[in-house]
């Protein structure tokens, strides 16, 4: 599978606060998230970033709470993947079980420039940029079947729930 | 010793217990949860996804604990709301070890009812539950997502971290205390320092000090971000817990070592916008400040407000200061001490038992470039409110002798 995208290029240590500032979690209504998505860094990003496009970030992206309303108001945007340098640990987490598509491959953040459109080769394991073609380690197997499977409550319902006698 | 020779880390002696095999760094497994818990900030997500996973029946009600601490009481009717779905949840699952508003954060609360204990696998769904890996035990924080399918399963899947050991030496100084020291280890590691790794604290320094002061260095693990904290548990543990549990050691297979003498410490502030952007306070004295805030699962407990009273007493703030006490037990021990009186008499407001104004939704948000020096573990832009304002972390000490003159000061002018 080929997926490619606008790029939305991010620093390193994009925390959760900027991603949903605490002040819109505890709402009934869940369509407010990707509203304010990234506001911290970019207060009219919402209303720039389109369906299909890619966030690229340096490193230790997501870092901070364990809200996972970050990783929703993000693929509740649009954004089809996320490539970093790397991912703080929870977010990662949030992410896979959310069944959006996070990607660890160093050396990604010099390699593109925000705008530019990049292009990922999912069995290849292989990034396109303009500055040439980056490979990065695919997810271990069972994630990737998490991945694959849309996230973690289908696997739980295929997987679990499913093979229960 | 279960698998006859097995030189370990703490950690993975934890999990090989848990499973009945031996694990090393780097394994992905599936490991039984021993207790789980989630607050009012993430309850609601997490029962979405229970519904959506079409699980109508939690593993087991008596290893799960429900605490409202981080907008309680509720700021607005929509919180009200979500906290009304949490509790109508837990009635339907039977679960009895609930906290309602005012009794304090979970991360105080769950050891302070004693529900874990040394040697446990605990799943929380906050990120500051590295906190608990301060009793010997393995704390996993967790987004709604796990923590749903843990409810469900009784299990969760991880990979085996590796250990970084940070070695404490000596005696603290005077004005100096274990925020100091764990800011410190933010500066050396940076925010990343410790992706999915386990800091591991030891050394004298760890030894001699409270319980107290190692859920402090515990808490901060996930700023430089650990996949936990770990300290090996002694009698303070155990008393703390008003329980026993199984102590497992580190012997072998540290990833790293870094080792610090806290005689050299001096009292340090994270500037704005990270944790690691750390500098002694004498770098940064006379940062005028707008407000102080002591609390937090950092710096919320009795031996907190016990240091801030020793320099408030008798004076007078400049700065408004609130004091969030990280439980009830807590507020009402510093109430039967005179405490609170000291810090009321200082101009303190206290608020309710809970996170506080710590993440930036009640009791005290900052507004459009407003500054606060506050207790609490994270930095971020707009963490505590408007985008403009900025938040300076610090100690207990620090944070009082701030707040008494309405800017950035060193502590240590005010102890004899």
């Amino acid at each position: 599978m080929i997926i490619s995208g606008r790029v939305w290029k991010f620093g390193d240590d994009i925390d959760t606060d900027v991603i949903i500032p605490a002040k819109y979690l505890r709402s009934v209504d869940k369509s407010i998230w990707p509203k304010h998505v990234l506001e911290g860094i970019d207060p009219t990003f919402s209303s720039k970033v389109k369906s299909g496009d890619i966030i690229v970030a340096g490193k230790n992206f997501g870092c901070g709470s364990s809200r996972e309303q970050a990783v929703l108001a993000i693929k509740w945007a649009g954004i089809s993947a996320i490539v970093a340098e790397s991912f703080a640990r929870i977010f990662f987490r949030n992410g896979i079980n959310n069944g959006l598509l996070l990607i660890e491959c160093k050396g990604i953040s010099n390699a593109v420039d925000n705008g530019d459109v990049i292009e990922i080769n999912l069995n290849e394991g292989i990034i396109k940029t303009k500055r040439g073609i980056l490979k990065y380690k695919p997810l271990p197997q069972f994630l990737q079947e998490i991945l694959n499977s849309g996230g973690l409550v289908e696997y739980y319902k295929k997987k679990i729930k499913g093979s229960a006698p | 010793m279960i698998f006859g020779v097995y030189m370990a880390t703490a950690i993975e002696k934890i999990i090989s217990s848990a499973i009945g095999r031996k694990v090393y760094s780097g394994d992905f497994v599936e490991v039984p949860v021993d207790f789980a818990y989630f607050h009012d900030g993430t309850g609601p997500l997490i029962i979405d996804v229970l519904k959506e996973m079409e699980v109508n029946r939690v593993f087991s009600p008596e290893k799960i604990a429900v605490i409202f601490d981080h907008a309680a009481p509720p700021y607005n009717d929509q919180a009200a709301t979500l906290q009304a779905k949490v509790r109508k949840f837990i009635r339907e699952q039977n679960i009895t070890k609930f906290h309602e508003i005012g009794e304090g954060i979970c991360h105080q609360v769950v050891p302070e009812k004693g529900y874990v204990a040394p040697g446990m696998i605990v799943c929380g769904a906050d990120s500051h539950t590295c906190t608990i890996g301060a009793f010997g035990l393995m704390a996993l924080g967790m987004g709604a997502t796990d923590m749903a399918y843990i409810l469900a399963t009784g299990k969760t899947w991880i990979k085996v971290p590796e250990t970084i050991r940070i070695e404490f030496k000596g005696f603290l100084k005077k004005g100096v205390s274990s925020k100091d020291l764990i800011l410190e280890v933010a500066r050396i590691l940076g925010t990343d320092g410790a992706t999915y790794k386990v800091l591991e604290f030891t050394g004298e320094t760890v030894k001699k000090m409270s319980q107290s002061s190692r859920m402090t260095l515990a808490n901060m693990a996930v700023e430089m971000g650990a996949k936990t904290a770990f300290i090996e548990p002694d009698d303070k543990t155990m008393e703390f817990l008003g329980r026993e549990g199984k102590i497992y050691s580190t012997d072998d297979g540290v990833a790293e070592i870094i080792s610090i003498d806290s005689q050299y410490i001096d009292p340090k502030v994270a500037i704005p916008y990270k944790v690691s952007n750390v500098k002694s306070v004498t770098e940064v004295e006379g940062e005028p400040i707008d407000q102080a805030f002591l609390g937090s699962c950092t710096n919320g407990r009795y031996e907190d407000l016990l240091e801030a009273a020793k320099i408030l007493k008798g004076r007078k703030v400049r700065a408004r200061l609130i004091v969030v006490p990280a439980s009830k037990t807590t507020l009402v021990k510093a109430m039967k001490d005179g405490i609170i009186d000291i810090l009321m008499d200082s101009g303190a407001i206290i608020g309710v038992p809970g996170c506080g104004p710590c993440l930036g939704v009640h009791m005290g948000v900052l507004g459009e470039d407003e500054v606060c020096i506050s207790t609490s573990n994270r930095n971020f832009i707009g963490r505590m409110g408007a985008r403009s304002s900025k938040v300076y972390l610090a100690s207990p000490q620090t944070t009082a002798a701030s707040s008494i003159e309405g800017k950035i000061t060193d502590p240590r002018r005010y102890l004899d």
